[in-house]
């Protein structure tokens, strides 16, 4: 099927031809970026939504922009598929600018937090109605609609459907099949499954990671959910009141968080500040021994957060060692399914939680003393701004 | 509990339905029954006969209520074009000043049609404030603006704006944001936002706005005769001139009943296109 896809619009402007040249498969092309944001700003009379973003994606890529509400995330997705003008800045879509380009002109799209089904077309007139607007005739149209709901794995008989008698689960896949009927060379998500119960959630989340292998589509998806990044997204950025905090692989960020505020958005954390006025390195709360801090190659000079997630944390059984210990009282216990979560106070007030498997779980009674304690080369040394 | 729920909504319903029935229904039975009478009675206790129906056909009196029509067709679909952008602009673009908007056109209404009116003739009329300035600067005089068919129109679309102007922002406010962007998002230029999307999604409103204006215009008299100085003559018109000057109450009811049955019928087919529910606000 020879349809005109935005993304074949641009590159006859561009001048280059795709007559002749035989698809490349994905594995041997060298990734290059799709999409490079140069310095964006964004501002709404005094408040500065998006402070001078630099950001490059890579073709075929999954990012997650992910961010507390009001940090920006919303902002820079509008901006990027063109419903909001930036205040300076450039965005590069491979070699054409496009910042002054349209909505309607540019070859990207979104899928809507509240996806913005069209309520009055059927399931296949909302599949079909980017085709329609590029005037594909109808049985063309309508063998893509098809074609798209094997995609999204809704049954064929879907196409006559009302979009009232589908259940939310359906009408996300109707909002994709959409977006994907339109071609996009850059795939947008603003927060699309956060209206729907957990297990659905779950369910598309694993789909639709599944389906960016499939197509091979750049997708960038928005979300406050540090767990919906982390499952689906190739890399994870962060952004904290109008800016990139940090920009990096899933794992990555959740082990070595450059700052404090990643360190605590991407889940729970034990954040141990170092001791001002310590001969050698000391950290508040937790005790380490000055020769294994040393051996470990902790520089005295140092001052932040030593970090350690609960799962690196261990209660320690008498006579154990490990390298930084502290004493405290079980304060209470928590099964999250299979995992235990303890929440241990420690002799200074601070609290520290502790996750263990399920297996591992330990019998306490309420004020029983306990030792908490985590090595080193599980932990993480966050720099101070 | 449910029948004494039942029972319950009946009656309050009823001072309603009497009312209806006295004030609406009755005089509509009292028309259609005399539109059946001989001519020139002033009783009903007559043998029926459809002599005026034959009348109303033979001396041409359909003309009149096809001019009605027609012109009611035009100044409903100029309201429409004119009434667009306005009421878009007033659901979802001026914001507070909607509100000012809207005062300002319902204050309109407080002042009579016809003084309304009147203020037209004075500004159009010869010797009335176009044409008067006119010959005061350029010494060239004109027969005036009055007396013509396209000044009724001009004058039913005056008068009749509120009546298209809030049902259709009604309308448009129906219209979800995010549909119309999404919309504009997946490549639909302007034109094609209003056609695929913002037309049948605001249809309530427009049905409302058009079926309105439509009913009203082709019933409207004042502007024929003030504006239009009976250069043609409309429905309305044909039918007060039977009831008074020609008395005869059959002629003037069968012509009442067939602009009845005529808007009627366009009223109650377009009402059941359209989900008065949505409009109201209430769910599918």
């Amino acid at each position: 099927m020879n349809l005109v896809t935005p993304a074949r619009l641009l590159d006859e402007k561009a001048g280059v031809s795709h007559s002749g040249a035989p698809p490349v498969p994905r594995a041997m092309t060298q990734t290059q970026p799709i999409l490079r944001i140069v310095d964006l700003k964004k501002t709404f009379d005094e408040f500065t939504a998006l402070d001078s973003v630099n950001l490059t994606v890579d073709d075929g890529e999954f990012l997650a922009i992910v961010g507390p509400s009001g940090s920006g995330k919303t902002t820079l997705i509008r901006l990027l598929v063109g419903m909001e003008e930036p205040t300076s800045g450039e965005i590069w879509l491979k070699d054409r600018r496009i910042d002054d380009v349209p909505a309607n002109r540019r070859p990207t799209c979104m899928v809507f937090q509240s996806l913005a089904l069209f309520p009055h077309r059927s399931v296949g007139e909302n599949i079909e109605f980017p085709l329609k607007i590029r005037g594909v005739d109808a049985a063309q149209r309508r063998a893509r609609a098809l074609e798209l709901l094997d995609v999204v794995r809704l049954p064929q008989h879907y196409y006559d459907k009302r979009i009232q008698q589908c259940s939310g689960g359906e009408r996300q896949r109707v909002a994709l099949a959409r977006a994907l009927a339109f071609d996009p060379e850059i795939l947008f998500f603003d927060e699309p499954l956060s209206a729907l119960d957990f297990r659905l959630r779950k369910m598309l989340e694993k789909e639709l990671k599944d389906l960016h292998q499939r197509t091979g589509k750049t997708f960038i998806y928005i979300t406050h959910s540090l767990e919906e990044a982390m499952v689906m997204s190739d890399r994870i950025a962060i952004m904290k009141s109008g800016g990139f905090e940090q920009i990096g692989p899933a794992e990555e960020i959740y082990a070595k968080p450059k700052s404090r505020f990643v360190a605590e958005f991407m889940g729970e954390v034990n954040l141990f500040h170092t001791r001002d006025g310590a001969a050698s390195i000391a950290f508040e709360d937790v005790s380490i021994d000055p020769a294994v801090a040393k051996a470990r190659g902790l520089s005295p000079e140092f001052k932040g957060y030593l970090m350690a997630r609960p799962e690196s944390v261990r209660l320690l059984a008498a006579g154990e060692v490990a390298d930084a210990t502290a004493d405290g009282v079980i304060e209470s216990e928590y099964l999250l399914g299979s995992r235990m979560q303890y929440l241990v106070r420690l002799a200074s007030g601070y609290k520290v939680t502790v996750e263990l498997s399920r297996e591992n779980r330990v019998s306490w009674e309420p004020g029983a003393r306990t030792r908490i304690g985590f090595d080193l080369d599980r932990a993480h040394l966050i720099q101070e701004a | 509990m449910e029948r004494i729920n039942q029972r319950l909504g009946a009656l309050s319903a009823l001072p309603v339905v009497l009312f209806l029935a006295a004030g609406f229904l009755a005089p509509l039975i009292v028309v259609a029954a005399f539109s059946m009478m001989p001519q020139k009675v002033f009783s009903l206790a007559n043998l029926p006969d459809f002599s005026s129906y034959a009348i109303m056909v033979k001396e041409g009196y359909w003309e009149s209520l096809l001019v009605s029509l027609a012109m009611a067709l035009a100044a409903t679909l100029i309201l429409f074009v004119i009434c667009w952008p306005l009421a878009f602009a007033m659901a979802k673009v001026f914001g507070r000043f909607t509100l000012v908007l809207t005062i300002g056109v319902v204050m309109t209404l407080f002042v009579s049609e016809n003084i309304r009116l009147f203020g037209w003739v004075l500004t159009l009329m010869k010797g009335g404030l176009i044409e008067g300035y006119w010959r005061t600067w350029t010494g060239q005089s004109f027969d005036g603006l009055l007396y013509n068919v396209p000044v009724i129109i001009f004058g039913l679309v005056y008068v009749y704006l509120p009546f298209m102007l809030f049902p259709l922002a009604q309308g448009i406010s129906m219209v979800p944001d995010d549909a119309r962007q999404a919309a504009f998002d997946l490549g639909a230029n302007r034109w094609q936002i209003f056609r695929e999307v913002e037309l049948p999604l605001a249809a309530p409103g427009i049905m409302v706005g058009c079926l309105i204006t439509f009913v009203l215009t082709a019933g409207a008299i004042a502007e024929s005769k003030l504006l239009g100085g009976r250069a043609v003559i409309v429905i309305s018109d044909e039918i007060e001139r039977a009831f008074t000057y020609g008395q005869n109450w059959p002629l003037g009811s069968a012509l009442a009943v067939t602009l009845i049955g005529v808007v009627g019928t366009l009223a109650i087919f377009g009402v059941s296109r359209i989900d008065l529910d949505a409009i109201m606000g209430r769910r599918r």
